[in-house]
C-alpha cells in the first residue's frame, strides 16, 4: 500500500508505537521473562532503529528526487548516519520537498478536533534516528550497568517508555501530540531520576526535576492555546488543518497575516517551556540534581532526549519564533539573551564541581545554551546539527563516567576523592573519553568543531556580534572545565577508590579528621587532604558536610540499600569494564570522531549533507485545503497536504503523489525560488501560496574565523591543563588553598559553589518567602473562612431543620393529614342515618332526587 | 291531541306507582307498584311515538322499546317474586321495614 511515499515514510508512526508496546509488555510480563524484560526493551528499540533507518533512507531518496538529482548511489550511501559525505551530492536548485504527513482523529471534544499523526521531514528523521540509536546503545550499556538492581525490570520499562515519549514528540504532527510526548518524558524522567528512591536525596532530585520542568510546562500549555485560537481560522481556511497542526502553524506564522503580538507572546510562552525542559537559565537547577539517577539515565536524558526536547520544539516551530522574536531584524532577543547567560554561567559552574557527572551536566546545560543561541540568532541548521553531534559525544562522556564509576572508582562519582590516574587502568574508557572531550571542546577534525563553530560563525554573521563573543568565551570555558575533569579523572595520582583503597579501612581511622574537614565546610579547596578523608559509608558525617558531592555518594549504589544485590566484586581494584559497557562507548566515540563530516562546511558544498537533507527548503508553495491530509482513514490519510498546481489533480485522485509529480513539483517550485534575504520569512508569500520555513541565511565559512575559535579552544585546554598539574599534582603553594587566603577568590568560589545562590533563591525566597505565606494564608482561610462557612452552614441547617420539624412537619403536614382523616370520618358518621336499610326510604330518596333533577332541568330549559 | 291523554294517564299511573313503592310495607305490593311505574313509562313511550306520528314523523322506536320493557318487566317480576318467596321462607314475613340488616 501507499508505495508512492515508500513504506517506511508512510509507517514512521510505528517508531514510537513499538517501544510504547514494549513498555506495556515489560511492565506486565517483564519479571517472568528470562532476562527480566530487558530483552523486550532492547528488541523494541532495535526495531524502532531499523524503521527509523529505513525512514531516513527513504527520506534521502525523496529529497534526491525532489531536487532533481539522479540516484547517486544505492543503500551503501546510508551507513548509520555517516559515510554519506563520500558521495557527491550536487545541490539542486532547491525544490520544495513535501513532508510526509499523516493524521488521524484522536478525539473530539466540544467541536475541537485533536489529531494524532506523523510529520516526517528532515528534522524529524534526524531526531528519530538519533533517539532510537542512542536509546539502543544506552540500553545495551544498562544491561551491564544496572545488572542485579532490585528494580531492574522497571528500569528498562521506564527507559523504553522514555524513548517512546521522545519519539512521539519528535514525530508529532500537531502540538497536542507534542505535548503528549513532552509530558510522557516528564513523567519518565521523574521515575528514572528517582530510580533509587530509598535515598531521600534521589527522591528529592526527582521531585525537583519534575516540578521545575512543570513550571515551564505551563508556558507550553499557554503557548499552544494562544497560537491555536489565533491560527485556527487561518489554517482551517487556507490549509484545511487545525490550528494545532505544526505545519499549519508554520505557514500561518510566515503568512504575514498573523498578529505580531500574538506571535510574540505565543513564542515567549513556548520558550518558557523550553527554558524548563532544556535547562536554560534560570530553570537549569534541576538538571545537575537529575544526576541522582543511574548513569544510563543521565546519559539518555542529557544527550538525545528530554533536555533536547526544548531545543527541538524551537527548531520544530521555528517560523513562529522567527516571526515572534523578529530574528532576522534585530541584534538581541529573548532567546539569545537567555542562551548566552546559560552558556557562561553553567560553564563557570562546571569548574567547581567535584562530581564528574555534574561537570557533564553543567556542560550539557552550556551546550544547550549554544543550541538555543544558534536558534535564537537564526542559525537553524548549525543548531540542529549541534543537537546531532552533541548527542554522540555527550552520551559517550556520560557512559564513560558510568564506566569509570562502575569499574574504576567503587561506584563513586567524586573526581577529587576517588579518581585520578585511571588512564592506565582503563585505557579504552579513557580513550573514548578523551575523543569525546576534544569533540565537545570543538577541536578541529572532530564533530563538535563542525557544529559549534558553525553556530558561533552564523551568530556573528546574522548580526548578533556581541553574542558571538559570548559564545567564544563559552568555548574557552568549555575547553577549560573539560580539561580539568579529564585531568582529575584519568591523570595525576590515583586517589581513594581509584588507588584501590577499601573504604571500610578508613572508616574509623579517619573519622575525626573527616569531621574536622566537614565542619570546615569547604573541603573541595583542600585537595591534598581529600584522599584521606574518603568515607562515603558514613552518612552522618556526610550529612553534616552537606556538600552535593557528599550527598551523591550517600545515594550511590554501593550504599547499604543496594549493596546486597551487588553481585560483582565491587571492592576489586580499578579495572577495565566489560564488553557490554565498552561496545556502546566505542561506537559513540567513533561517531563523536566522525559525525561532524555529515555537515563539514569547511570542505565545501558537497560535504553539506545535513543542509541538504535536514533543512527544509523555504519555497512558496500552493496552499491547498487538502481533504486528504485530514482524513481519518489510515489508507487515505498519507497524502501530501499541499501541492503545486500542476500536480494537484494527481494528488487528489491517487491520494498521494507519484515520483514523477514530485520531480515535476520540484522543478516548478524552483522556478520561483526567491533569493536570500527576501522571500519566506522576510516578505509575505504571494496570494495563494504559503511558506513553511523561513529562508535562513548561511554564513560563508572562513578559515580565519575558525582559526580564531580553534586558538581560543587550544588556549583553554592548555591553560586549564597546566593549572591542573600545578594544583592537583605538584601542589603549587601559590595555588593550593588560594580560596582560603584570598577573600576575592574565596568569595567567587563560594558564589560558584552555591550555584549563584539560585537554589537558595528558589528555596528561601520563593518557597519560604512566597509559597509558605501563601500556604499559611491558605490554611488560615481554610480554617477560618471555609471551615467557618461550612460549620455555619451546618449549624444553620441544624437550627432550620429543628424549626421545620417542630412547626411545619409536626403541625402543618401532620395536621393536614390528620384533619383529612378526621373530616372523612365525621362525614361518614353524619351520613350514617341515611343508610337505614329500608328499601322504601331508598326509593323515596331516589324519586325525590329524580324529581329535584327534573325540576332543575325544566327550570334550566325554560 | 290524542297523545296528551296518554301522557296524563301515564303521569297518574307513575305517581300511583311511586306512592306505592314509598308507602307500602308489603313487598308484593311494592313489586306491583314497580310494575305500574314501568307501564307508565311504556305508555309514555307509545304516547310520544304517537305524538311524533301526528307531526308526520312516523317512527316505531317507541313501540320497540315498549315491547322490550314488557319482556324485561316479566323477567324482573319473576326474579322479584322468587326473592320475596325466599325472604318469606326465612323470616315468615314480607314486611319491608323489618328487612333492615344492611343499615349503615
Amino acid at each position: 500500500m501507499l508505495a508512492a511515499n515508500g513504506w517506511f515514510l508512510d509507517n514512521a508512526w510505528l517508531i514510537p508505537l513499538i517501544p510504547a508496546i514494549g513498555f506495556a509488555v515489560i511492565i506486565l510480563f517483564g519479571k517472568r521473562l528470562p532476562m527480566q524484560g530487558s530483552e523486550v526493551g532492547l528488541a523494541t528499540m532495535a526495531a524502532s532503529l531499523v524503521i527509523a533507518a529505513g525512514t531516513a533512507f527513504q527520506w534521502m531518496q525523496r529529497v534526491d528526487e525532489a531536487t532533481g538529482e539522479e540516484e547517486a548511489a544505492g543503500p551503501i550511501r546510508y551507513l548509520a548516519g555517516m559515510g554519506r559525505s563520500l558521495t557527491v551530492a550536487a545541490e539542486g536548485e532547491g525544490g520544495f520537498v513535501e513532508p510526509v504527513i499523516r493524521s488521524w482523529t484522536w478525539w473530539e471534544s466540544g467541536g475541537f478536533e485533536f489529531g494524532i499523526g506523523q510529520h516526517i521531514d528532515g528534522l524529524a528523521v534526524m531526531a528519530l534516528l538519533l533517539v532510537a540509536f542512542i536509546s539502543l546503545l544506552v540500553q545495551i550499556f544498562s544491561l551491564e550497568y544496572v545488572r542485579g538492581d532490585r528494580r531492574y525490570t522497571h528500569f528498562f520499562a521506564a527507559l523504553t517508555l522514555f524513548s517512546a515519549g521522545m519519539l512521539v514528540m519528535v514525530l508529532a504532527e500537531n502540538m497536542v501530540q507534542l505535548l503528549l510526548g513532552w509530558e510522557i518524558m516528564g513523567l519518565c524522567s521523574f521515575m528514572l531520576i528517582g530510580h533509587w528512591w530509598e535515598e531521600e536525596d534521589n527522591a528529592r532530585a526527582a521531585l525537583k526535576a519534575f516540578l521545575t520542568v512543570r513550571v515551564g510546562d505551563i508556558g507550553l500549555l499557554v503557548g499552544i492555546a494562544v497560537l491555536y485560537f489565533s491560527a485556527n481560522p487561518w489554517t482551517q481556511e487556507n490549509l484545511g488543518v487545525s490550528g494545532f497542526s505544526i505545519r499549519g502553524l508554520s505557514a500561518w506564522a510566515l503568512s504575514g497575516e498573523a498578529s505580531s503580538t500574538v506571535l510574540l507572546w505565543g513564542s515567549v510562552a513556548l520558550f518558557i517551556a523550553c527554558i524548563g525542559k532544556s535547562g536554560q537559565f534560570p530553570l537549569h537547577t534541576w538538571l545537575p540534581d537529575a544526576m541522582a539517577g543511574p548513569t544510563p539515565v543521565s546519559s539518555l536524558l542529557h544527550s538525545s532526549t528530554m533536555v533536547v526536547a526544548g531545543v527541538f520544539l524551537v527548531a520544530r516551530l521555528y517560523p513562529v519564533f522567527w516571526e515572534g522574536f523578529s530574528i532576522p531584524d534585530v541584534s538581541v532577543n529573548f532567546i539569545v539573551v537567555i542562551a548566552a547567560i546559560t552558556i557562561v554561567i553553567s560553564a563557570l559552574l562546571a569548574f567547581v564541581q567535584t562530581d564528574i557527572k555534574k561537570v557533564l551536566a553543567y556542560s550539557t546545560v552550556s551546550q544547550l545554551g549554544y543550541m538555543m543561541l544558534g536558534l535564537g540568532a537564526g542559525a537553524w541548521l548549525p543548531a540542529v546539527f549541534h543537537i546531532f553531534t552533541h548527542a554522540f559525544f555527550k552520551c559517550c562522556l556520560f557512559l564513560c563516567a558510568g564506566s569509570v564509576s562502575h569499574s574504576g572508582s567503587h561506584h563513586s562519582f567524586d573526581m577529587k576523592r576517588d579518581m585520578g590516574g585511571l588512564a592506565k587502568k582503563m585505557p579504552i574508557t579513557a580513550g573514548a573519553w578523551i575523543v569525546s572531550t576534544l569533540a565537545l571542546a570543538g577541536v578541529f577534525p572532530l564533530s563538535g568543531f563542525f557544529s559549534k563553530d558553525e553556530i558561533i560563525d552564523n551568530v556573528g554573521h546574522n548580526g548578533y556580534e556581541v553574542f558571538m563573543y559570548v559564545a567564544l568565551f563559552g568555548a574557552f570555558l568549555t575547553a577549560g572545565y573539560m580539561a580539568r575533569a579529564t585531568y582529575l579523572t584519568f591523570f595525576g595520582e590515583p586517589r581513594g577508590a581509584a588507588a584501590g583503597e577499601r573504604h571500610e579501612e578508613h572508616a574509623d581511622l579517619h573519622a575525626p579528621a573527616y569531621a574536622m574537614a566537614g565542619a570546615h565546610g569547604d573541603d573541595a579547596g583542600l585537595p591534598d587532604t581529600a584522599p584521606t578523608e574518603d568515607d562515603p559509608a558514613d552518612p552522618v558525617l556526610h550529612g553534616a558536610d552537606a556538600t552535593p558531592g557528599a550527598a551523591r555518594e550517600v545515594g550511590d549504589p554501593d550504599d547499604a540499600v543496594v549493596d546486597t544485590q551487588d553481585h560483582h566484586d565491587s571492592h576489586a581494584s580499578p579495572h577495565e569494564s566489560g564488553k557490554l559497557i565498552l561496545v556502546p562507548v566505542c561506537i559513540l566515540a567513533f561517531l563523536a570522531l566522525v559525525s561532524g563530516f555529515t555537515n563539514a562546511v569547511p570542505f565545501g558544498e558537497e560535504w553539506e549533507d545535513f543542509k541538504k537533507y535536514v533543512e527544509p527548503i523555504p519555497a512558496e508553495v500552493e496552499a491547498a485545503p487538502a481533504e486528504s491530509g485530514t482524513e481519518p482513514e489510515p489508507e487515505a490519510g498519507a497524502a501530501t497536504s499541499a501541492g503545486i498546481v500542476m500536480a494537484r489533480s494527481d494528488t487528489r485522485v491517487e491520494g498521494s503523489a507519484s515520483d514523477e509529480t514530485q520531480a515535476a513539483r520540484g522543478e516548478s517550485a524552483a522556478a520561483d525560488e526567491p533569493a536570500s534575504s527576501e522571500g519566506c520569512g522576510f516578505t509575505d508569500p504571494a496570494a495563494g501560496t504559503v511558506c513553511y520555513f523561513p529562508a535562513v541565511d548561511h554564513a560563508e565559512f572562513k578559515w580565519s574565523k575558525a582559526a580564531q575559535s580553534l586558538v581560543i579552544v587550544a588556549v583553554g585546554l592548555v591553560a586549564s591543563w597546566l593549572i591542573c598539574i600545578q594544583l592537583y599534582t605538584k601542589r603549587n603553594r601559590r595555588l593550593v588553598g588560594l580560596t582560603e587566603r584570598s577573600t576575592l577568590a574565596g568569595g567567587v568560589y563560594r558564589f560558584l559553589w552555591n550555584k549563584y545562590y539560585l537554589d537558595h533563591l528558589y528555596e528561601k525566597v520563593i518557597v519560604h518567602g512566597v509559597a509558605h505565606p501563601i500556604a499559611r494564608a491558605a490554611y488560615w482561610v481554610n480554617q477560618r473562612v471555609i471551615d467557618g462557612a461550612v460549620n455555619g452552614a451546618g449549624l444553620t441547617g441544624k437550627v432550620v431543620g429543628r424549626w421545620v420539624y417542630r412547626n411545619i412537619d409536626q403541625r402543618v403536614v401532620d395536621g393536614a393529614v390528620n384533619a383529612s382523616g378526621l373530616v372523612s370520618s365525621e362525614t361518614g358518621h353524619a351520613l350514617q342515618p341515611i343508610q337505614s336499610g329500608k328499601v322504601n326510604q331508598y326509593g323515596a330518596l331516589l324519586f325525590a332526587a329524580a324529581a329535584v333533577f327534573a325540576i332543575v332541568l325544566v327550570i334550566a330549559n325554560a | 291531541m290524542l297523545a296528551v291523554n296518554f301522557f296524563l294517564l301515564a303521569a297518574v299511573l307513575f305517581c300511583i306507582g311511586v306512592y306505592g313503592v314509598i308507602a307500602r310495607r308489603n313487598a308484593v305490593l311494592v313489586l306491583m307498584s314497580v310494575e305500574l311505574i314501568l307501564n307508565a313509562v311504556n305508555l309514555n313511550l307509545l304516547g310520544f311515538s304517537l305524538y311524533n306520528a301526528e307531526s308526520g314523523n312516523v317512527n316505531i322506536d317507541g313501540h320497540v322499546f315498549a315491547l322490550f320493557i314488557i319482556a324485561i318487566a316479566a323477567a324482573e317480576v319473576g326474579v322479584g317474586l322468587a326473592m320475596v318467596m325466599l325472604v318469606y321462607r326465612n323470616r315468615r314475613s314480607i314486611a319491608l321495614d323489618e328487612l333492615s340488616e344492611m343499615r349503615g
